[in-house]
C-alpha cells in the first residue's frame, strides 16, 4: 500500500554513524563530496572507496538498502559510462563500425561511474543514518549564520519540518480515502487519460479539504501557543558536539590531507 | 452462507524495521443475521481485521471467503462477493466530495450502473435509515452539516450500495453522547428492519453490548473472547487482559451480587438493572 514509502529513507539505529550530530555528517558529506575532485590516481580511488566502505560498515545499513537507492540511478550511471568511453579522444583499443574505444575512454567512464557511486553511496548514507528532523535541525543552525545578512533560516527550516511531519500523513488519509472510494466501487485505475482524471476528484476533493483543515488546525494550534519567529527562540533538544562529532572531523580532514598528498605524489590515472 | 477467515495473518510493511504484524492467525466464522460487535484496546488490529473482510487489505497469509467465494480469487465471482461486503471506514465524513448530499450518496449506486431510478430510490431509502430528511437535505452541500450529519450522509452512501454484509469502524467515534445514540439506534432499526448482517467496530463496551448477538474481543491481534455478550462478560480476567470493561451496570450488578443482593447479574441495560434492583430489595425489606 501507499503509506508502506512514508517513512522516505531513515533506517533507525543505533550505530556511531547514527549517533553523530546531524551537523558533523552533513558538513562531512559536503567536505567528501568535494574531495571526490580531488582524486586522479587509483589508489586515491581506492583510499576513497575504502572509506565509504568503512563508513557503511560502522553504520550497519543493510547493504541491500544501499543497493536500493542505487538501482534508480544506474541509467544514469550507465549512460555517464558509454559517453566517456566512446567520446573521449585517445588511442583507440577497439572498434565498432563509427564508434570507437579509447583507453582515456575507458578510464574516464570508469573514474566517472566510480565518483557518481560513491557519491550516491554517502548521500544516502546521511539520509539513512539522520531522521529528517534531525535534518533539518541541522540545517537551521548551518543556515543561522546567513540570518544576517536576511535569510529566514528559522523559517525555512519550520517549513521544512511542517512539510516532513505531514508527508506521511497526507498520505496515511489518501490510503484511507482511496479505500473508502473504492470500497463504494471507485475505479482508479482503467480507462483513459480523460477517464483517469476524473476518477481522481473523489480521491483529490476529500484530500484537499483535510490538508486545509489540517493546517487550518495547525495554525490555530501555533497561535494558541504563542508561537512565533526563530528569535530568541530556545529549543528542547540542542544540537551538541560531542567527542565523536570532533573524532569524525579529525577524520575527515585526515582523509583529505592524504587525498591531497596522493594528488602530489601519485600522479594521474 | 457466511463470511469466513482462516488462519489470516497480516503484516504492516513487512522486511522493514518498522514491521508490525497486526493481526495473526484469526480464524473466524461470521453468519449472515448475526449483529457482531469487535471489541478490543487501541493498537489491537481490529481495522485491519475488518478490513479483509471485503477484500481491501489482502492477507499475508490466509483466506477470507464470503459465501464460499476467496475474495482474492482472479475471478469475476471474487468481485460480485467483495460487492456483498459494504464498509464504512473510521471518520467515514472525511470521504465525502461531491456537490450535494443526493449525489455523493449517489456514487455508490451509480459505480455500480444501475438506472436513474434505481439509484433515485435507493438513495431516498438510505437517507431515510439515517434519519436524513430527503426533501429538505438531498439538494445540499454535504459540507454545510454538522460532523454528526456528515457521517449519517457517509454511512447512507455505504447503504445505498445495498450490501448483504454491512461493517461499521467505530461509527459513534468523536460524537456526543446524542449523537451516538442515534447512530446506534439507527444502525439496530436497519438490522432489524432488512436483516442485514451487521459488523460493528468499537472499543467501548458499553455502547455494544445491549446491540450484539456476538462479541469478539481482539487483544494483541489475536481473538481473546468469541461468544454472546453474557458468556464474553463471564471472563472477567480476560477483559482486563485486553483492556475492555464489563459495561458499568453489568460490573454493578455482579458486585451487589458479590454482596449478597439475590438478583441476575446478566442483565444489560438500565431499565433492567433498576427494576431487578428495586424488587430484590424489596424483597429484602419485606422479609
Ligand atoms: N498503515 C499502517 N502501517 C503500519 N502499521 C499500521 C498501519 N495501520 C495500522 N498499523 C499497526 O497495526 C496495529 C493494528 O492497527 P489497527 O488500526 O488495526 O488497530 P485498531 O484496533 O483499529 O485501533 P484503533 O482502536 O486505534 O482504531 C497497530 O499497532 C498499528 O500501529
Ligand atoms: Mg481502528
Amino acid at each position: 500500500m501507499l503509506t508502506d514509502i512514508t517513512l522516505g529513507q531513515y533506517f533507525p539505529g543505533k550505530s556511531l554513524i547514527h549517533q553523530l550530530d546531524p551537523r558533523a555528517k552533513i558538513i562531512c558529506v559536503f567536505l567528501f563530496i568535494a574531495s571526490i575532485f580531488i582524486g586522479e590516481s587509483y589508489a586515491s580511488y581506492a583510499l576513497m572507496a575504502g572509506f565509504v566502505a568503512l563508513v557503511l560498515a560502522l553504520s550497519s545499513i543493510p547493504p541491500a538498502m544501499i543497493a536500493k537507492s542505487l538501482k534508480p540511478l544506474w541509467i544514469i550511471i550507465l549512460l555517464t559510462v558509454g559517453i566517456h568511453v566512446f567520446t573521449t579522444p585517445g588511442r583507440v583499443v577497439y572498434e565498432f563500425g563509427f564508434l570507437s574505444v579509447t583507453e582515456e575512454g575507458l578510464r574516464q567512464g570508469f573514474l566517472m561511474s566510480t565518483r557518481l557511486v560513491l557519491l550516491i553511496v554517502v548521500s544516502s548514507l546521511l539520509t539513512y543514518t539522520t531522521s529528517p528532523i534531525a535534518l533539518t535541525d541541522a540545517i537551521e543552525r548551518l543556515l543561522k549564520p546567513f540570518e544576517k545578512v536576511g535569510l529566514p533560516a528559522h523559517e525555512l527550516a519550520m517549513m521544512m519540518t511542517i512539510a516532513l511531519r505531514f508527508i506521511p500523513t497526507l498520505l496515511e488519509e489518501t490510503d484511507r480515502i482511496m479505500k473508502a472510494q473504492m470500497a463504494r466501487g471507485a475505479d482508479f485505475a482503467s480507462g483513459n487519460i480523460l477517464r483517469r482524471a476524473q476518477s481522481m476528484i473523489p480521491l483529490l476533493v476529500p484530500l484537499f479539504i483535510s490538508a486545509f483543515r489540517r493546517a487550518d488546525e495547525l495554525a490555530i494550534a501555533m497561535e494558541a501557543r504563542c508561537y512565533r519567529g526563530g528569535e530568541n527562540r530556545t529549543r528542547m533538544k540542542e544540537l551538541q558536539h560531542t567527542g565523536r562529532d570532533w573524532a569524525a572531523y579529525g577524520f575527515m580532514l585526515v582523509f583529505i590531507l592524504i587525498l591531497v598528498y596522493l594528488k602530489f605524489t601519485a600522479g594521474k590515472l | 452462507m457466511s463470511i469466513s477467515l482462516k488462519n489470516v495473518t497480516y503484516t504492516y510493511m513487512p522486511k522493514t524495521p518498522f514491521e508490525k504484524t497486526a493481526i495473526d492467525t484469526i480464524n473466524l466464522e461470521i453468519q449472515r443475521g448475526e449483529f457482531v460487535a469487535i471489541i478490543g484496546h487501541t493498537g489491537s488490529g481490529k481495522s485491519t481485521l475488518v478490513q479483509h473482510l471485503n477484500g481491501i487489505l489482502k492477507p499475508t497469509q490466509g483466506t477470507v471467503t464470503v459465501d464460499g467465494v476467496d475474495l482474492h480469487d482472479k475471478k469475476a465471482a471474487a468481485k460480485a462477493a467483495r460487492s456483498k461486503v459494504g464498509m464504512v471506514f473510521q471518520y467515514p465524513e472525511h470521504q465525502l466530495f461531491e456537490e450535494t448530499i443526493y449525489a455523493d450518496i449517489a456514487f455508490g449506486p451509480k459505480n455500480l450502473g444501475l438506472t436513474e431510478d434505481e439509484i433515485d430510490q435507493r438513495v431516498k431509502r438510505a437517507m431515510n435509515f439515517v434519519g436524513l430528511d430527503f426533501d429538505q437535505y438531498a439538494q445540499r452541500s454535504p459540507f454545510q452539516l454538522s460532523g454528526g450529519q456528515m457521517r449519517r450522509v457517509a454511512i447512507a452512501g455505504v447503504i445505498a450500495l445495498e450490501p448483504e454484509y454491512l461493517i461499521l469502524d467505530e461509527p459513534s467515534a468523536g460524537l456526543d453522547p446524542r449523537g451516538r445514540d442515534e447512530i446506534f439506534q439507527e444502525i439496530v432499526q436497519l438490522y432489524q428492519s432488512s436483516g442485514i448482517t451487521v459488523i460493528l467496530v468499537s472499543h467501548n463496551m458499553e455502547d455494544v453490548a445491549k446491540m450484539a448477538t456476538r462479541l469478539i474481543v481482539m487483544n494483541g491481534g489475536k481473538v481473546s473472547l468469541d461468544g454472546s455478550p453474557l458468556e464474553v462478560f463471564r471472563e472477567p480476567e480476560k477483559l482486563k487482559t485486553a483492556g475492555v470493561d464489563v459495561p458499568p451496570v453489568t460490573a454493578l450488578l455482579r458486585l451487589l451480587k458479590l454482596r449478597g443482593l439475590p438478583i441476575d447479574d446478566s442483565l444489560l441495560t438500565i431499565d433492567e438493572a433498576v427494576a431487578t434492583i428495586t424488587t430484590a430489595l424489596g424483597e429484602r425489606k419485606e422479609c
